[in-house]
Protein backbone atom coordinates (compact mmCIF):
# COMPACT_ATOMS: atom_id res chain seq x y z
CA UNK A 1 0.00 0.00 0.00
CA UNK A 2 1.28 3.45 -0.89
CA UNK A 3 0.94 6.36 1.48
CA UNK A 4 2.35 9.81 2.07
CA UNK A 5 4.04 10.66 5.36
CA UNK A 6 5.80 13.70 6.73
CA UNK A 7 9.28 13.09 8.05
CA UNK A 8 9.58 14.51 11.58
CA UNK A 9 13.33 14.11 11.97
CA UNK A 10 14.01 17.82 11.50
CA UNK A 11 12.02 21.03 11.03
CA UNK A 12 12.11 20.76 7.24
CA UNK A 13 9.31 18.18 7.35
CA UNK A 14 9.92 16.45 4.01
CA UNK A 15 7.01 14.73 2.29
CA UNK A 16 7.83 11.07 1.86
CA UNK A 17 6.03 8.71 -0.49
CA UNK A 18 6.15 5.35 1.16
CA UNK A 19 5.18 1.95 -0.15
CA UNK A 20 4.69 -0.71 2.48
CA UNK A 21 3.15 -4.11 2.95
CA UNK A 22 1.79 -4.06 6.50
CA UNK A 23 4.83 -3.44 8.69
CA UNK A 24 7.30 -4.21 5.88
CA UNK A 25 8.78 -1.26 4.00
CA UNK A 26 9.07 -1.66 0.24
CA UNK A 27 10.20 1.74 -1.04
CA UNK A 28 10.60 5.39 -0.02
CA UNK A 29 10.97 8.48 -2.18
CA UNK A 30 10.87 12.21 -1.65
CA UNK A 31 13.50 12.46 1.07
CA UNK A 32 16.22 15.12 0.99
CA UNK A 33 18.62 13.41 3.37
CA UNK A 34 19.47 9.93 4.59
CA UNK A 35 17.36 10.31 7.72
CA UNK A 36 14.15 10.22 5.66
CA UNK A 37 14.22 6.54 4.63
CA UNK A 38 15.41 5.54 8.11
CA UNK A 39 12.49 7.41 9.64
CA UNK A 40 10.02 5.83 7.19
CA UNK A 41 11.32 2.33 7.95
CA UNK A 42 11.06 2.89 11.71
CA UNK A 43 7.61 4.46 11.37
CA UNK A 44 6.31 1.51 9.33
CA UNK A 45 7.93 -1.19 11.45
CA UNK A 46 7.52 0.27 14.95
CA UNK A 47 6.91 3.99 15.49
CA UNK A 48 9.14 5.50 18.18
CA UNK A 49 8.96 8.86 19.96
CA UNK A 50 11.18 10.65 22.45
CA UNK A 51 9.24 11.27 25.64
CA UNK A 52 9.74 14.66 27.23
CA UNK A 53 7.84 15.67 30.31
CA UNK A 54 8.51 17.01 33.78
CA UNK A 55 8.62 15.32 37.16
CA UNK A 56 7.86 16.63 40.62
CA UNK A 57 10.75 17.60 42.87
CA UNK A 58 11.00 17.98 46.62
CA UNK A 59 13.36 20.43 48.30
CA UNK A 60 14.88 21.72 45.03
CA UNK A 61 14.86 25.24 43.62
CA UNK A 62 12.05 24.55 41.10
CA UNK A 63 8.91 22.51 41.63
CA UNK A 64 9.23 20.61 38.34
CA UNK A 65 12.28 19.05 36.70
CA UNK A 66 12.17 18.60 32.90
CA UNK A 67 13.18 15.07 31.89
CA UNK A 68 13.46 13.08 28.67
CA UNK A 69 13.92 9.51 27.57
CA UNK A 70 17.56 9.08 26.56
CA UNK A 71 16.37 7.48 23.31
CA UNK A 72 12.98 7.21 21.59
CA UNK A 73 10.52 4.72 23.06
CA UNK A 74 7.67 2.85 21.32
CA UNK A 75 4.87 5.32 20.54
CA UNK A 76 2.34 2.94 22.11
CA UNK A 77 4.14 3.14 25.44
CA UNK A 78 3.86 6.93 25.82
CA UNK A 79 0.84 6.89 28.11
CA UNK A 80 2.15 4.02 30.24
CA UNK A 81 5.35 6.05 30.58
CA UNK A 82 3.40 9.15 31.62
CA UNK A 83 1.61 7.14 34.32
CA UNK A 84 4.97 5.93 35.64
CA UNK A 85 6.43 9.46 35.53
CA UNK A 86 3.67 10.72 37.83
CA UNK A 87 4.94 8.41 40.60
CA UNK A 88 8.48 9.86 40.55
CA UNK A 89 9.74 12.53 42.93
CA UNK A 90 13.27 13.87 42.64
CA UNK A 91 14.76 15.08 45.90
CA UNK A 92 18.52 15.09 45.25
CA UNK A 93 20.24 17.85 43.24
CA UNK A 94 20.79 16.99 39.56
CA UNK A 95 22.67 18.40 36.61
CA UNK A 96 21.72 18.14 32.93
CA UNK A 97 22.20 14.53 31.90
CA UNK A 98 21.80 13.00 35.38
CA UNK A 99 19.92 9.70 35.13
CA UNK A 100 16.70 10.03 37.11
CA UNK A 101 15.43 6.49 36.41
CA UNK A 102 17.73 3.88 34.81
CA UNK A 103 16.17 1.41 32.35
CA UNK A 104 12.82 3.18 32.52
CA UNK A 105 9.92 0.67 32.41
CA UNK A 106 12.38 -1.95 31.20
CA UNK A 107 12.46 -0.25 27.80
CA UNK A 108 16.25 -0.05 27.71
CA UNK A 109 16.26 3.74 27.91
CA UNK A 110 17.03 6.01 30.84
CA UNK A 111 14.95 8.90 32.07
CA UNK A 112 17.43 11.79 32.29
CA UNK A 113 17.30 15.32 33.70
CA UNK A 114 17.33 18.09 31.06
CA UNK A 115 18.70 20.79 33.34
CA UNK A 116 20.55 21.27 36.56
CA UNK A 117 18.58 21.89 39.77
CA UNK A 118 20.11 22.49 43.18
CA UNK A 119 18.84 23.14 46.67
CA UNK A 120 17.28 26.60 46.99
CA UNK B 1 23.86 34.39 26.22
CA UNK B 2 24.99 33.73 22.62
CA UNK B 3 25.46 37.46 22.05
CA UNK B 4 27.38 37.88 25.33
CA UNK B 5 29.68 34.97 24.54
CA UNK B 6 30.27 36.16 20.97
CA UNK B 7 31.04 39.70 22.17
CA UNK B 8 33.56 38.26 24.63
CA UNK B 9 35.11 36.09 21.94
CA UNK B 10 35.48 39.19 19.78
CA UNK B 11 37.46 40.98 22.48
CA UNK B 12 34.92 42.85 24.62
CA UNK B 13 36.32 42.80 28.18
CA UNK B 14 33.34 43.65 30.32
CA UNK B 15 29.83 42.29 29.73
CA UNK B 16 26.86 42.67 32.07
CA UNK B 17 24.07 40.16 31.42
CA UNK B 18 20.71 41.08 32.93
CA UNK B 19 18.05 38.40 33.38
CA UNK B 20 14.58 39.01 34.75
CA UNK B 21 14.05 35.42 35.91
CA UNK B 22 15.91 33.59 38.67
CA UNK B 23 17.53 31.34 36.04
CA UNK B 24 19.25 32.01 32.72
CA UNK B 25 17.71 30.59 29.55
CA UNK B 26 14.51 32.57 29.04
CA UNK B 27 11.66 30.82 27.25
CA UNK B 28 13.81 27.75 26.53
CA UNK B 29 13.31 26.65 30.13
CA UNK B 30 9.62 26.04 29.59
CA UNK B 31 10.06 24.51 26.12
CA UNK B 32 10.77 21.03 27.45
CA UNK B 33 10.01 19.28 24.13
CA UNK B 34 12.80 18.08 21.82
CA UNK B 35 13.71 19.61 18.47
CA UNK B 36 16.27 22.24 19.42
CA UNK B 37 19.89 22.35 18.33
CA UNK B 38 19.81 20.18 15.20
CA UNK B 39 21.76 22.83 13.33
CA UNK B 40 23.82 24.52 16.03
CA UNK B 41 24.80 21.49 18.09
CA UNK B 42 24.06 18.74 15.53
CA UNK B 43 22.01 17.01 18.21
CA UNK B 44 18.33 16.99 19.05
CA UNK B 45 17.99 18.69 22.42
CA UNK B 46 15.14 19.88 24.59
CA UNK B 47 14.88 23.59 25.37
CA UNK B 48 16.38 23.30 28.88
CA UNK B 49 19.28 21.21 27.51
CA UNK B 50 19.93 23.78 24.78
CA UNK B 51 19.94 26.58 27.36
CA UNK B 52 22.11 24.57 29.74
CA UNK B 53 24.92 24.34 27.18
CA UNK B 54 25.07 28.13 27.08
CA UNK B 55 24.64 28.57 30.82
CA UNK B 56 27.76 26.44 31.39
CA UNK B 57 29.81 28.60 29.03
CA UNK B 58 28.50 31.85 30.51
CA UNK B 59 29.27 30.73 34.06
CA UNK B 60 32.83 29.81 33.09
CA UNK B 61 33.48 33.23 31.59
CA UNK B 62 34.86 35.66 34.19
CA UNK B 63 34.28 38.58 31.85
CA UNK B 64 30.49 38.14 31.92
CA UNK B 65 28.79 39.40 35.07
CA UNK B 66 25.35 37.79 35.38
CA UNK B 67 22.67 39.63 37.35
CA UNK B 68 19.56 37.51 37.91
CA UNK B 69 16.12 38.71 39.02
CA UNK B 70 17.07 41.98 37.36
CA UNK B 71 14.42 43.88 35.47
CA UNK B 72 15.47 46.71 33.13
CA UNK B 73 13.10 49.63 33.54
CA UNK B 74 14.77 52.44 31.61
CA UNK B 75 17.04 52.88 28.62
CA UNK B 76 18.18 56.18 27.11
CA UNK B 77 19.70 56.90 23.72
CA UNK B 78 22.99 57.55 25.52
CA UNK B 79 22.85 53.92 26.70
CA UNK B 80 22.14 54.67 30.33
CA UNK B 81 20.27 51.74 31.76
CA UNK B 82 18.33 51.40 35.01
CA UNK B 83 17.35 48.04 36.39
CA UNK B 84 15.67 46.71 39.48
CA UNK B 85 17.14 43.79 41.34
CA UNK B 86 16.07 42.52 44.76
CA UNK B 87 16.66 45.37 47.17
CA UNK B 88 18.19 47.86 44.75
CA UNK B 89 17.69 50.12 41.76
CA UNK B 90 20.93 50.04 39.80
CA UNK B 91 22.12 52.53 37.18
CA UNK B 92 24.72 51.62 34.60
CA UNK B 93 26.15 53.41 31.61
CA UNK B 94 27.07 51.08 28.78
CA UNK B 95 29.00 51.79 25.61
CA UNK B 96 26.87 49.34 23.70
CA UNK B 97 23.57 47.61 24.53
CA UNK B 98 22.15 44.40 23.08
CA UNK B 99 18.46 43.83 23.71
CA UNK B 100 17.47 40.17 23.72
CA UNK B 101 14.07 40.73 25.24
CA UNK B 102 12.11 38.20 23.18
CA UNK B 103 8.38 38.37 22.53
CA UNK B 104 5.04 38.59 24.22
CA UNK B 105 2.09 36.46 23.21
CA UNK B 106 -0.85 37.86 21.32
CA UNK B 107 -3.98 37.46 23.40
CA UNK B 108 -7.63 36.68 22.93
CA UNK B 109 -8.40 40.40 23.02
CA UNK B 110 -6.16 41.06 20.03
CA UNK B 111 -8.07 38.65 17.79
CA UNK B 112 -11.41 39.73 19.20
CA UNK B 113 -13.12 36.48 20.07
CA UNK B 114 -16.57 37.41 21.34
CA UNK B 115 -18.22 35.92 24.39
CA UNK B 116 -18.08 36.06 28.14
CA UNK B 117 -14.95 36.40 30.23
CA UNK B 118 -14.86 33.21 32.28
CA UNK B 119 -11.82 31.57 33.86
CA UNK B 120 -10.03 29.00 31.73
CA UNK B 121 -8.75 31.10 28.80
CA UNK B 122 -4.97 31.20 28.56
CA UNK B 123 -2.35 32.21 26.05
CA UNK B 124 -0.71 28.91 25.03
CA UNK B 125 2.74 29.93 26.25
CA UNK B 126 1.37 30.80 29.67
CA UNK B 127 -0.29 27.39 29.84
CA UNK B 128 3.07 25.91 28.88
CA UNK B 129 4.69 27.65 31.82
CA UNK B 130 1.90 26.45 34.13
CA UNK B 131 2.30 22.81 33.07
CA UNK B 132 6.06 22.58 32.66
CA UNK B 133 7.41 24.94 35.31
CA UNK B 134 4.68 25.31 37.92
CA UNK B 135 3.24 21.80 37.62
CA UNK B 136 -0.39 22.85 37.25
CA UNK B 137 -2.84 21.43 34.70
CA UNK B 138 -5.00 24.27 33.37
CA UNK B 139 -8.14 22.19 32.76
CA UNK B 140 -9.64 18.86 31.71
CA UNK B 141 -11.08 19.49 28.24
CA UNK B 142 -9.35 21.96 25.98
CA UNK B 143 -9.85 23.68 22.64
CA UNK B 144 -6.91 25.45 21.06
CA UNK B 145 -7.33 28.56 18.94
CA UNK B 146 -4.60 28.92 16.33
CA UNK B 147 -2.20 26.31 15.01
CA UNK B 148 1.10 28.08 15.65
CA UNK B 149 3.93 25.95 16.99
CA UNK B 150 3.23 26.77 20.62
CA UNK B 151 -0.42 25.74 20.24
CA UNK B 152 0.57 22.46 18.56
CA UNK B 153 3.23 21.69 21.14
CA UNK B 154 0.76 22.41 23.93
CA UNK B 155 -1.88 20.18 22.32
CA UNK B 156 0.52 17.26 22.65
CA UNK B 157 1.72 18.29 26.10
CA UNK B 158 -1.81 18.50 27.48
CA UNK B 159 -2.84 15.24 25.77
CA UNK B 160 0.14 13.52 27.40
CA UNK B 161 -0.94 14.90 30.76
CA UNK B 162 -4.36 13.35 30.31
CA UNK B 163 -6.29 16.43 29.17
CA UNK B 164 -8.87 15.78 26.43
CA UNK B 165 -7.72 18.10 23.64
CA UNK B 166 -10.87 18.32 21.57
CA UNK B 167 -9.79 20.45 18.63
CA UNK B 168 -7.36 22.92 17.18
CA UNK B 169 -9.15 25.69 15.32
CA UNK B 170 -7.25 27.51 12.55
CA UNK B 171 -8.83 30.31 10.56
CA UNK B 172 -6.33 30.03 7.68
CA UNK B 173 -6.05 27.20 5.13
CA UNK B 174 -2.70 26.02 6.45
CA UNK B 175 -0.93 25.84 9.79
CA UNK B 176 1.59 28.53 10.66
CA UNK B 177 3.46 25.92 12.65
CA UNK B 178 6.00 23.43 11.36
CA UNK B 179 4.57 20.44 9.48
CA UNK B 180 6.42 18.07 11.79
CA UNK B 181 4.55 19.54 14.71
CA UNK B 182 1.18 18.98 13.04
CA UNK B 183 2.20 15.33 12.53
CA UNK B 184 3.81 14.50 15.86
CA UNK B 185 1.62 16.68 18.07
CA UNK B 186 -1.85 16.28 16.54
CA UNK B 187 -1.92 13.18 14.32
CA UNK B 188 -0.07 11.08 16.91
CA UNK B 189 -2.79 11.85 19.44
CA UNK B 190 -5.79 11.91 17.11
CA UNK B 191 -6.50 15.58 17.74
CA UNK B 192 -8.66 17.11 14.99
CA UNK B 193 -7.39 20.24 13.24
CA UNK B 194 -10.06 22.41 11.66
CA UNK B 195 -8.72 24.66 8.91
CA UNK B 196 -10.77 27.65 7.77
CA UNK B 197 -12.73 27.64 11.00
CA UNK B 198 -12.91 30.21 13.75
CA UNK B 199 -14.20 30.33 17.30
CA UNK B 200 -17.17 32.68 17.05
CA UNK B 201 -18.10 32.66 20.74
CA UNK B 202 -16.72 31.58 24.09
CA UNK B 203 -19.50 30.61 26.50
CA UNK B 204 -19.48 30.14 30.26
CA UNK B 205 -20.27 32.07 33.42
CA UNK B 206 -17.47 31.45 35.89
CA UNK B 207 -15.58 28.85 33.91
CA UNK B 208 -15.45 28.17 30.17
CA UNK B 209 -18.28 25.78 29.31
CA UNK B 210 -18.38 25.70 25.52
CA UNK B 211 -17.08 27.34 22.36
CA UNK B 212 -19.01 27.95 19.16
CA UNK B 213 -17.09 27.19 15.98
CA UNK B 214 -17.99 28.28 12.47
CA UNK B 215 -16.48 27.59 9.05
CA UNK B 216 -15.23 30.59 7.09
CA UNK B 217 -14.83 31.16 3.36
CA UNK B 218 -11.71 32.38 1.53
CA UNK B 219 -12.57 35.96 2.53
CA UNK B 220 -12.70 34.86 6.20
CA UNK B 221 -16.47 35.46 6.25
CA UNK B 222 -18.63 33.05 8.25
CA UNK B 223 -20.47 30.43 6.19
CA UNK B 224 -24.09 30.43 7.41
CA UNK B 225 -25.34 27.12 8.80
CA UNK B 226 -21.84 25.69 9.30
CA UNK B 227 -21.67 26.34 13.02
CA UNK B 228 -21.25 23.73 15.74
CA UNK B 229 -20.38 23.72 19.42
CA UNK B 230 -17.61 22.04 21.41
CA UNK B 231 -17.91 21.63 25.16
CA UNK B 232 -14.68 22.34 27.02
CA UNK B 233 -13.47 24.01 30.21
CA UNK B 234 -10.27 25.46 28.80
CA UNK B 235 -9.32 27.54 25.76
CA UNK B 236 -5.69 28.04 24.77
CA UNK B 237 -4.93 30.92 22.44
CA UNK B 238 -1.94 30.49 20.14
CA UNK B 239 -2.21 33.32 17.68
CA UNK B 240 1.28 34.68 17.29
CA UNK B 241 3.97 36.66 19.04
CA UNK B 242 4.80 40.33 19.32
CA UNK B 243 8.41 41.43 19.73
CA UNK B 244 9.00 43.12 23.06
CA UNK B 245 10.74 46.42 22.37
CA UNK B 246 9.48 48.78 25.04
CA UNK B 247 12.99 49.70 26.22
CA UNK B 248 14.07 50.47 22.69
CA UNK B 249 11.04 52.66 22.20
CA UNK B 250 11.82 54.42 25.48
CA UNK B 251 15.31 55.15 24.18
CA UNK B 252 13.73 56.89 21.19
CA UNK B 253 14.46 54.30 18.50
CA UNK B 254 12.15 53.96 15.56
CA UNK B 255 9.70 51.05 15.84
CA UNK B 256 7.58 49.57 13.05
CA UNK B 257 4.05 49.85 14.46
CA UNK B 258 2.78 46.92 12.44
CA UNK B 259 5.30 44.31 13.60
CA UNK B 260 6.67 46.05 16.71
CA UNK B 261 10.20 45.43 15.43
CA UNK B 262 13.02 47.99 15.18
CA UNK B 263 13.12 49.99 11.95
CA UNK B 264 16.62 49.33 10.64
CA UNK B 265 18.48 48.46 7.47
CA UNK B 266 19.59 45.02 8.63
CA UNK B 267 19.30 42.21 11.13
CA UNK B 268 20.06 43.12 14.79
CA UNK B 269 20.35 46.86 14.01
CA UNK B 270 18.25 49.65 15.46
CA UNK B 271 18.09 53.33 14.59
CA UNK B 272 20.41 54.10 17.54
CA UNK B 273 24.09 53.34 16.77
CA UNK B 274 25.49 50.91 19.31
CA UNK B 275 22.09 49.64 20.43
CA UNK B 276 21.24 46.25 18.97
CA UNK B 277 18.18 44.01 19.17
CA UNK B 278 18.60 40.31 18.59
CA UNK B 279 16.54 37.13 18.69
CA UNK B 280 12.78 37.36 18.82
CA UNK B 281 12.97 41.04 19.75
CA UNK B 282 14.40 41.69 16.28
CA UNK B 283 12.02 39.41 14.40
CA UNK B 284 10.02 36.31 15.25
CA UNK B 285 12.07 33.18 14.58
CA UNK B 286 10.76 29.64 14.29
CA UNK B 287 14.06 27.93 15.13
CA UNK B 288 16.26 28.69 18.11
CA UNK B 289 19.31 27.65 16.10
CA UNK B 290 18.84 30.71 13.91
CA UNK B 291 18.34 32.88 16.99
CA UNK B 292 21.74 31.70 18.21
CA UNK B 293 23.38 32.30 14.83
CA UNK B 294 22.04 35.84 14.55
CA UNK B 295 22.61 36.65 18.23
CA UNK B 296 26.25 35.65 17.88
CA UNK B 297 26.37 38.09 15.00
CA UNK B 298 24.85 40.74 17.30
CA UNK B 299 27.65 40.13 19.80
CA UNK B 300 30.22 40.60 17.04
CA UNK B 301 28.49 43.73 15.78
CA UNK B 302 28.58 45.23 19.27
CA UNK B 303 32.29 44.36 19.56
CA UNK B 304 32.96 46.01 16.22
CA UNK B 305 31.05 49.09 17.33
CA UNK B 306 33.35 49.24 20.38
CA UNK B 307 36.38 49.17 18.08
CA UNK B 308 37.34 45.55 18.67
CA UNK B 309 38.69 43.16 16.00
Amino acid sequence: MKRVMTCIECPKGCRLEVEADGSRLISVSGETCERGPAYARQEIEAPMRTLTTSVLTRGLELKMLPVRSSKPIPKGKLFAAMDAVKLITVAAPVSAGTVVVPDFLGLGVDLVACRGLGKP
Amino acid sequence: MAAALAARAAGVEDVLLLERDQHLGGILNQCIHPGFGLHHFKAELTGPEYADRFVRLVKEDRGIEVSLRSFAVRLTKDKELSYLRPGALEEVKARSVILATGCRERTREMIQVPGSRPAGIYPAGLAQKMVNIEGWIPGREAVIIGSGDIGLIMARRMALEGVAVKAVIEIQKTSRGLVRNVVQCLEDFGIPLYFQHRVSMIRGRDRVEKVDVVKVDDGLKDIPGSGFGITCDTVLVSVGLIPENELLEMAGAEIDRRTNTPVAPGVNLTSIPGVFACGNACKVYDLVDWVTRDSELAGKMAAKYLGKQ
